[in-house]
Order: structure tokens, then C-alpha cells, then sequence
């Protein structure tokens, strides 16, 4: 061992093997803790959330459309809450998810290279952007705007409560907003590492580029894609803070312009003070939105084990 | 050159670990000097009271001198969690009993009333502040609740609007939902919007109890602090709210009801009705706190605390 070589741990054949075996403890214990981390999260939210669904009723909770927690006589009362969550996400989801697709195709097939030097920081600065600020933004601009337009629709009303710009429609705009960067992202990753023989096989046959990008790559790219929607629906149908401020926060109907209240900001609003079998039904929340993102999970994954088994 | 990296490294390292457990060690004789010097307050503490039963104006200098002292003895942090109406005094308070007592920290936390009382409850917060009197169940947990100041609650809208005055009918229909345009109270043609507290709000508690709307009220928007109700009525236009009086700023109107302003002097002469009580709640009765949760209590039922109180525009009880 001269003063040439540069430094390393491994000295000889007896440190090698030693320091092989620890780094596979290592990973193995990194890979044990993640698990510990997933199988507490679901013992704790399963162990928190069902007391309440016996003490008040399955009925009562998951069905019934009445939410006043701190009243003389309570109800809890979540459908309604349930359904703007769903109808919410599924609006952001068909709102963010084409532009995020055509965006990400035009970054990875379409765009002229000065154009796409200017778009693509655009979307990684968009990703980094904290939700809060998102929501403070949606304060500031979306509400006047949403009750302008609110004014203008419901002019005549008799029944409409006037929101002043916080419902549906902002929140599912913030939403689809946020959701923006991830598509994108992954998306652009999946299309750009498709096979390039595939786009010349296609282009050779006589296809047009916009017939080879929707008939040859996307399909190609498919699990990458899917993949990009899971991140955004569970985005989407996690988001608390930047909804918080822009969706009104009632319970009500999940109409476009009523105010509404979403699984996540019902749990972050009454969380501070809540005691006994409200804070226990707020657990119920939280074990119900877990219920949907595993749903959620594994129907997409579902879609994506079939599309590779057609392959 | 790699062995001496690597003695390096381990030097480096033990370094560190010496360093943590030096650290370790300091913060313990910090807690023990704290101790005593907490006994030597008591005495302090006993001379103050004794110099300010004299009531003489020679004894006011030796007054002073002895709070001096005892200023620069008591040590210790209070922390405080609740009510955001409560938050101007809270700040106030902190900021002059920490300038009295250079040793005391005061943190103060704005979570809601509710949140609060359950803070103090759980014990990890010294003060729950609540802008309601407490309920049965919380009293009964062991909660005490210490009446600091009065204060009102002012009904805001937007300062476009011309409506200046309602009556305490026309309130309760607003809030139940009833009446859904201005036009109707003598305004212009535009809708009302109707914003209130979160459930667990000691504002909205108050204002409901003495309105009398209580679980009836429909709310277009229910908001988690006073000041996001007051950003939200300045903002939208035809929007009416309830917030503490003491955090009404020019950007809203408080109108007056049934024909009498929401200032200090129709609160203590009683004409303005919406009032409500701002609690300082502790674990347990003050002469069981500690020294210096027991001496911000004194400070607030001094001259000096009085002032604080009255300046950020609430009212002192006696």
C-alpha cells in the first residue's frame, strides 16, 4: 500500500467481506424500518377509528348528512364530507391530468428547444412551491373572482347561500394546480425513456409525429403515466392546507359554488380542541381517507399489472 | 496519509461527544441555580408587598428598588395556548411582564378557546386563555377560571356597506339564514354573506349564547382565527362576521345594535350586549401555580397590569 492509492475502507479481502455483510444489515434494516412505518400507521388509524363507528353507529357516520360536533345533541354526520372529498379529487384529477400529459408530450416531443429551456424550470420551480402558498394565492385572487362569477350565475337566487368566492370551484382549481408538477414530471420521465426504435419504427411506417405520440408512445409509456395519476390523486385527496383557506369550510353539498368541507380539513380544523368521541370520530375521518388512498392504490395498480400482462 | 485521516476522524468524534455531555452537564446546574434563586424571590416578593401597603411617597423609590430586585430574580417561563381574540392582550401582557421580569419568558400560542382549555387540562400549557366562561364539564375536569377582562364582541361588514345599525332580530335572521340580501335591512341589492367562527371558538360560543341562535346559525364560511374573519369581511364585499372588539381595525365597519355604538363605555355601562368574559384558565387554583404564573397573576391585578389591560381597549373587572 503505497502513499499513491487514494483512501479507502476496504484494506483487504477479510474488510471486504466484513464490510459487505454490514452494509446489507444496513439496508435491510432501513428496509424494516419502512415497514415498521406502514404497519404502525395502519394498526393506529385501524386501533383509533373504529371505537367511534361502534359508540355512534356505521349508519349514523358513514350515511348520515348532519355534522354538528359540539351541539347539545351531537350528530356526526359525514356523507356529505365524504362525497366533496371524492367529487373534489375527481375534478382535479380531470382537470390537472390532461393538461399535466399534453404538457409533459409537449416538453419531451414537440417543443423547440429555446421554448422548452424556458418551460421546463418553470414546472420544477411550480413543484417546489410550498401548498401554503398556494392557498394564499387562491385567497388573494381565485375567491374575488369565483364571487364575481358566483354573483353573476346565482343573480336571481332566492335558495342560494352566497359564499363570497371560498367553495368547490376554488378549491378543485387549487387542487388541480398543485397537482400540475407531479404529473408533469413523471410523466415527461416515462415518455422520454421509451425505446427511440419504437418512435423510428412508427415514423418509418408513415405515421404522422401526432399519430405516432398517441398511438406508439403514450401507450408505451403507459406505466409510467399511471403511475403520474396515482401521485396526483394522492395529492390531491391529501391535500389540507391549501384548501383550507379557499374552500369555506361548512358542510354542505358538494355543489360547485357551495361552501364545502373536505375529509383532510375537517380533521385539521377541529383536531385542536376536539375531546371524547368527537376527537374519536375525527379519527374515523382519518381512517376513512386512509381507506380511500389504499382503494385507490390498488385499483391503479390493478389497471397497470393488466395493461403489462397484455403486453 | 489514510492513517492519520483516520485518527482524524475519531478525534473529531470524540470531540463532539465530550462537547454534547459538557452541554448536558451545563444545562443541569442552569436548572439548579434556578431553584434557588426562585427561593430568594419569595423573600423579595414579601418586601415588595410589605413597601407597597406603606402607600407613602418616600416608600414609592424603595418600591421600586425592591421590584427592581426582585425584576432581576425571577426567572422561569410561562406558556400560554387559546383564544386568537385574546391574542393583542396576551402579546401586551407578555411583552411588559417580560420587560419587568428580564428572566421570564412568555410564549403564547393562538389555537382557539376550546384548544386552549383542553391545553391546560393535559397540562402542556401553564395558561389556557378563552375568550367564554368556562363550561360545567371543563370546570369539573379542575380547570379554574380566572376573569381577567371584559370584553365586546363587534358585529363588522365591509366598509362599502351602507348599513350602520341592526337590531338584535334582524341579527338572528341574518345568521339563521333568513334574510339573504341587504335589501332587505335598507341596503343596496347584493347578498349576504355570512361569516362565523369554528365550532370550538370562543367567539362564536359567546356570540351565539347571547344572540340567541345557538346550533340554528348557517354559515357561508366558518374560519379558524379573529384575524382571518376580519381579512375575510374587509375582502368580500356584502360579508358581515363577529370578531373582539379589541382587533377591529379601520379596514371593517362595526355597526352598532339596537342604536348603540360597540365602544369600552356602553360596555361597562352595560347598553352594548354583546360582552363576554376573557379567561385566563389554570390547572388548579393560582395559589397552586408556580412562583411565576402566580406573579403574572399579580402583575394583572396591579395598577400596572390594569393599564396594560385598558390599553389594548378592553375592559378591567375589579
Amino acid at each position: 500500500m503505497n502513499g499513491q492509492e487514494s483512501f479507502s475502507i476496504i484494506g483487504n479481502r477479510k474488510q471486504k467481506s466484513a464490510v459487505e455483510k454490514a452494509a446489507q444489515g444496513i439496508f435491510t434494516l432501513c428496509a424494516f424500518i419502512a415497514i415498521l412505518a406502514v404497519a404502525s400507521i395502519t394498526a393506529y388509524m385501524i386501533m383509533n377509528g373504529t371505537p367511534a363507528l361502534f359508540k355512534v353507529g356505521v349508519k349514523e357516520i358513514l350515511f348520515g348528512t348532519l355534522w354538528k360536533p359540539t351541539a347539545a345533541g351531537p350528530s356526526f354526520g359525514i356523507l356529505y364530507v365524504i362525497l366533496t372529498s371524492i367529487i373534489g379529487t375527481t375534478l382535479a384529477v380531470i382537470l390537472g391530468v390532461p393538461i399535466g400529459l399534453f404538457t409533459a408530450i409537449f416538453l419531451a416531443e414537440t417543443a423547440p428547444k429555446r421554448l422548452a429551456a424556458v418551460v421546463k424550470p418553470a414546472v420544477e420551480l411550480l413543484a417546489g412551491i410550498p401548498s401554503v402558498i398556494y392557498g394564499l394565492l387562491g385567497i388573494m385572487v381565485l375567491n374575488p373572482i369565483m364571487y364575481k362569477l358566483e354573483l353573476a350565475v346565482f343573480k336571481n337566487s332566492e335558495t342560494h347561500q352566497f359564499t363570497g368566492g371560498a367553495n368547490l370551484l376554488s378549491a378543485v382549481l387549487v387542487l388541480a394546480i398543485m397537482i400540475l408538477p407531479t404529473v408533469i414530471n413523471i410523466s415527461e420521465s416515462a415518455l422520454r425513456s421509451v425505446p427511440p426504435q419504437l418512435k423510428s419504427a412508427s415514423l418509418a411506417l408513415g405515421a404522422s409525429h401526432i399519430q405516432t405520440i398517441f398511438r406508439v408512445i403514450l401507450p408505451a409509456a403507459k406505466s409510467g403515466i399511471v403511475t403520474a395519476i396515482v401521485l396526483g390523486v394522492g395529492r390531491a385527496i391529501g391535500e389540507a392546507m391549501a384548501i383550507t383557506l379557499v374552500s369555506g369550510s361548512s358542510v354542505n353539498i358538494p355543489l360547485p359554488f357551495n361552501s364545502v368541507r373536505f375529509l383532510t380539513t375537517a380533521i385539521v380544523s377541529e383536531m385542536g380542541y376536539a375531546a371524547g368521541v368527537h376527537r374519536q370520530v375525527l379519527f374515523t375521518i382519518g381512517l376513512v381517507l386512509f381507506v380511500f388512498i389504499m382503494i385507490i392504490n390498488v385499483t391503479l395498480n390493478k389497471i397497470l399489472k393488466k395493461g403489462d400482462v397484455e403486453q | 496519509m489514510r492513517k492519520s485521516k483516520k485518527i482524524l476522524a475519531l478525534i473529531s468524534a470524540a470531540a463532539m461527544t465530550a462537547g454534547l455531555m459538557a452541554c448536558g452537564a451545563t444545562s443541569q446546574e442552569t436548572a439548579q441555580t434556578g431553584q434557588t434563586q426562585e427561593a430568594a424571590d419569595t423573600q423579595a416578593d414579601a418586601a415588595q408587598d410589605v413597601a407597597a401597603e406603606d402607600a407613602a411617597a418616600e416608600d414609592t423609590t424603595a418600591q421600586e428598588e425592591a421590584s427592581q430586585d426582585a425584576g432581576a430574580d425571577l426567572s422561569g417561563s410561562i406558556s400560554m395556548a387559546g383564544s386568537t381574540s385574546m391574542e393583542k392582550l396576551a402579546n401586551a401582557v407578555a411583552e411588559s411582564f417580560m420587560a419587568k421580569y428580564p428572566g421570564v419568558t412568555v410564549t403564547a400560542e393562538f389555537t382557539g378557546s376550546s384548544a386552549g382549555i383542553e391545553a391546560v387540562t393535559a397540562g402542556s400549557v401553564d395558561i389556557g386563555n378563552s375568550s367564554r366562561a368556562l363550561k360545567e364539564e371543563e370546570k369539573a375536569a379542575g380547570v379554574v377560571e380566572n376573569v381577567v377582562a371584559i370584553d365586546g364582541i363587534a358585529v363588522v361588514v365591509d366598509p362599502a356597506n351602507t348599513v350602520k345599525d341592526l337590531t338584535k332580530d334582524q341579527l338572528i335572521a341574518i345568521y339563521t339564514g333568513e334574510t339573504k340580501n341587504w335589501s332587505e335591512l335598507g341596503g343596496e341589492d347584493a347578498p349576504i354573506v355570512v361569516i362565523g367562527r369554528e365550532a370550538g371558538s370562543g367567539t362564536r360560543g359567546a356570540f351565539e349564547e347571547l344572540v340567541g341562535v345557538e346550533d340554528a346559525c348557517a354559515y357561508a364560511s366558518e374560519l379558524d382565527s379573529t384575524g382571518a374573519v376580519i381579512a375575510k369581511v374587509a375582502s368580500t364585499p356584502g360579508a358581515i362576521g363577529y370578531a373582539s372588539l379589541d382587533a377591529i381595525d379601520d379596514t371593517v365597519t362595526a355597526v352598532a345594535l339596537e342604536g348603540v355604538e360597540p365602544t369600552v363605555e356602553n360596555i361597562k355601562a352595560g347598553s352594548y350586549f354583546l360582552s363576554r368574559p376573557f379567561v385566563m384558565a389554570t390547572k388548579g387554583e393560582i395559589s397552586e401555580q408556580n412562583e411565576t404564573v402566580q406573579a403574572l397573576f399579580d402583575y394583572l391585578a396591579s395598577d400596572e397590569g390594569k393599564a396594560v389591560i385598558s390599553g389594548v381597549g378592553l375592559i378591567t373587572v375589579d
